[in-house]
């Protein structure tokens, strides 16, 4: 009998240990997204035997198959470049909306358009109804070794080539041309380094422009990317971007600011680029919380910092400075203590941050964006800054909700005469590109000329602001924002700037609260007198 | 001075004031919390709490209310105008010099009419200001959907609930220092938890 008790005390032990590593393991990765669910071995087809000496051959030879998808793909933002403002029908998109990063491709599109999903546009020429210039593989090699050159309009090296880049290391870096061939071969659904390549690399480099998009993302632990980590849901870009005939969802330039759709089902639009798609409208237990989604973005609680992958982001870019020359005559770069170059005689000043606190505003889904062709006299703040898109909402709005956002800062050219923001031609071996020759009137006059648009002769540097709302890189449930961080009187709060509501725990009414003080300390102070004077009467009394 | 004992307080209605006082307590310590009067237990906490306890004490009044119409005991509260200003005298000058006290408690009328004053206003006045305000501000996520976001501000709610929370919290003061007030200092708070009151026995009869 006595034997039986340790064997039972083993089994237990064994069964608890048996649930506990089975706690710890990750769950199950999603079936992988490559091409082994396809219909189609790629490799297998006639069409694609190549070989292929440059893009558009490989181009014509998919849509000899897939006769629709140049068309589809030519409709989209990625190949035109442009988009009408939800609000105002302005034309905007890469082409005509004006940043504080780069600029306007117009004039620079050799370097540009290294991330235009298509090839050859090099200049206004470039032909934007021919489907021959789409660029399949970008979005569809999923071999990882396509790469778009960066100076060469769209379009990989055809051969290796010995370059320089402009801010790295001193001399030339050997740069491989890809197989086409190969890749040709091995196309599908686009992966996550399809869009990271372009996505990550937004405003020239990796992580410059968005703060919640960078090349961490490739592979996230799970505290930066609950969605992404391969010990989280694995998920790629196109899960929640879905494409519909090659048309993305989820832009900045139609935004979601607040759905009240919800799930969407197989009957529904298939576009799942908001929190809701997947997460419905009701996704906490707790109703408190649902309820703050009526006023709160989830992003606003679940994505606490922005920039966590250990890539750094630019948060301000100031052009004013460039031009600088070291000793020798030599255009000078800075790099500070972690690398990052924090002073480009191309560029300007830069600063950066990691681990950042985002900033909040009201969002409805609507932009005043302004465009290079624009005034912008009504586009200043009340402290005179340019603000490049100004965000719509308030608190009485029903479809604003608070949003966080990466604040860009950035000092860049503009014409004080016309009131208008230039075109600066920054990129081309010519002897007014900003980058060859480190002259702004030269390069502002040449860039305004290439627009058509009209300039004074006259230029400045104007203090300007941009809103990045931040919706990537969402935090596991138990690392979003504590109830606290908001709801508290002090000045550090993460929602001190938003004022048009009453925020418990931040609010009060001074006047009752002053009222509900003094009627306390009145009724504790006047227990106190009354049982002094009780005290001291019977004393007296028993003292007779 | 002869005692006599008196069996004043049943075990429901102790069970009931225990109960209530320390859901009270719980959600004016976790309300000033939320409030942002101090950092205790943190807001999540506090709020999570301040929301139990005061489902817990819906639940607990209508058991009560219940209660009080089953055993007619709710006629202890009907307030009455006779004798208020000899309580009143009794606290402001006899209580210091000794004098009886004006009203002797029995099983048919166990609250002094000072007392049923206080009674009626926290049921009249207090009780409603912060359970209308806070089951406002409870559901202040569902006002859209209930049509009435346009009638209502969450300000005002949350303003009157603070005011309801500061009086309901001066009156707590008040009532712990009058339990002191019996002919020994915890004489009241005793027959709060035995149920059994002495009496003295040689004060008027009712």
């Amino acid at each position: 009998m006595q034997a039986h008790v340790p064997l039972f005390a083993g089994l237990c032990l064994s069964f608890c240990v048996a649930i506990a590593s089975a706690a710890d393991a990750p769950p199950p990765a999603l079936a992988a997204k490559a091409a082994s669910h396809s219909t189609t071995d790629h490799s297998q087809l006639e069409a694609l035997k190549g070989p292929f000496k440059t893009g558009p051959e490989v181009t014509k030879a998919c849509l000899s198959c897939h006769n629709m998808a140049g068309h589809q793909v030519m409709k989209s933002v990625h190949w035109t470049w442009e988009a009408p403002s939800k609000t105002d029908g302005k034309l905007l998109g890469k082409k005509w909306a004006a940043n504080n990063f780069c600029g306007s491709p117009l004039s620079n599109e050799a370097r540009c358009t290294s991330c235009h999903a298509g090839y050859g546009w090099h200049d206004k020429s470039f032909d934007f109804a021919d489907q021959d210039n789409v660029d399949c593989l970008a979005c569809h090699d999923n071999t990882g070794s396509y790469r778009k050159f960066s100076t060469d309009a769209g379009h990989p090296l055809y051969a290796d080539r010995e370059f320089e880049p402009m801010e790295g290391p001193p001399g030339k870096k050997l740069f491989k041309a890809p197989d086409l061939t190969r890749i040709a071969q091995h196309v599908g659904r686009p992966g996550r380094d399809n869009c990271g390549n372009c996505h990550f690399n937004g405003g020239g480099g990796d992580a410059v422009k968005h703060g919640d998009l960078d090349s961490s993302l490739k592979n996230p632990p799970r505290d930066v990317d609950v969605h992404m980590a391969r010990d989280g849901a694995n998920m790629v870009c196109a899960d929640c971007h879905t494409f519909n005939a090659h048309q993305p969802s989820g832009s900045r330039y139609a935004v979601t600011a607040r759905d009240t759709h919800g799930l969407d089902l197989p009957k529904d639009d298939h576009n799942r680029a908001t929190c809701e798609s997947c997460h419905g409208l009701t996704p906490h237990r707790q109703a408190k919380i649902n309820h703050h989604a009526g006023k709160v973005a989830c992003q606003t609680c679940h994505i606490p910092e922005f920039a966590r992958g250990g890539v750094a982001t630019k948060m301000r870019w100031d052009w004013s400075t460039a031009g600088k020359r070291d000793a020798d005559g030599k255009p000078l770069f800075v790099k500070d203590e972690h690398g990052h170059l924090k002073y480009s005689a191309a560029k300007g000043d830069f600063a950066y941050g990691e681990n950042v606190r985002p900033e909040y505003k009201w969002y409805n889904g609507s932009v005043s964006q302004v465009t290079i062709t624009d005034k912008l006299a009504g586009h200043r703040a009340a402290d005179g800054v340019l603000e490049l898109n100004r965000v719509d909402g308030s608190a009485a709005d029903p479809n604003a909700r608070i949003w966080p956002f990466k604040v860009m800062r950035g000092k860049q050219a503009y014409d004080p005469v016309n009131d208008t923001l230039v075109v600066n031609h920054v990129f081309g071996d010519d002897d007014t590109a900003l980058w060859k020759n480190y002259d702004f009137a030269k390069s502002i006059q040449a860039g305004m000329d290439y627009a058509g648009l009209p300039y004074s002769g006259k230029f400045d540097f104007i203090e300007t602001r941009m809103n990045w709302f931040i919706t990537h890189m969402v935090a596991p449930k138990e690392k979003a924002v504590p109830c606290a961080e908001c709801h508290t009187r002090g000045n550090d709060g993460r929602l001190a700037v938003i004022t048009d509501l009453y925020l418990p725990g931040r609010d009060r009414n001074a006047w009752v609260d002053l009222f509900g003080s003094l009627a306390i300390a009145g009724a504790i102070g006047g227990g106190l007198v009354h049982g002094l004077v009780r005290i001291l009467t019977r004393r007296k009394e028993n003292a007779q | 001075m002869s005692a006599e004992r008196i069996y004043i307080y049943k075990r429901y209605e102790r069970f009931w004031h225990w109960s209530q006082a320390l859901l009270i307590i719980g959600m004016m310590i976790t309300g000033f919390e939320v409030h942002g009067s101090y950092t205790l237990l943190g807001f999540e906490s506090a709020v999570r709490l301040h929301t139990l306890a005061a489902w817990t004490l819906l639940t607990l009044w209508a058991f009560t209310i219940f209660w009080q119409f089953t055993t007619g005991e709710w006629r202890q509260y009907i307030p009455s105008l006779k004798n208020v200003l000899a309580m009143v005298n009794y606290y402001l000058i006899g209580i210091f010099r000794d004098a009886p006290h004006p009203f002797r408690k029995t099983v048919v009328q166990k609250h002094n009419p000072l007392q049923r004053l206080a009674y009626l206003a926290l049921l009249a006045v207090i009780s409603p200001l912060i359970w209308v305000s806070g089951l406002f501000y409870l559901f202040y996520g569902d006002w859209q959907r209930l049509g009435i976001d346009a009638y209502l501000n969450l300000e005002w709610v949350a303003v009157a609930h603070t005011l309801g929370a500061f009086l309901i919290t001066a009156f707590f003061f008040i009532h712990v220092y009058l339990t002191t007030t019996g002919h020994t200092v915890f004489a009241h708070i005793k027959a709060m938890i035995t149920g059994w009151e002495e009496v003295d026995g040689t004060q008027h009869k009712p």
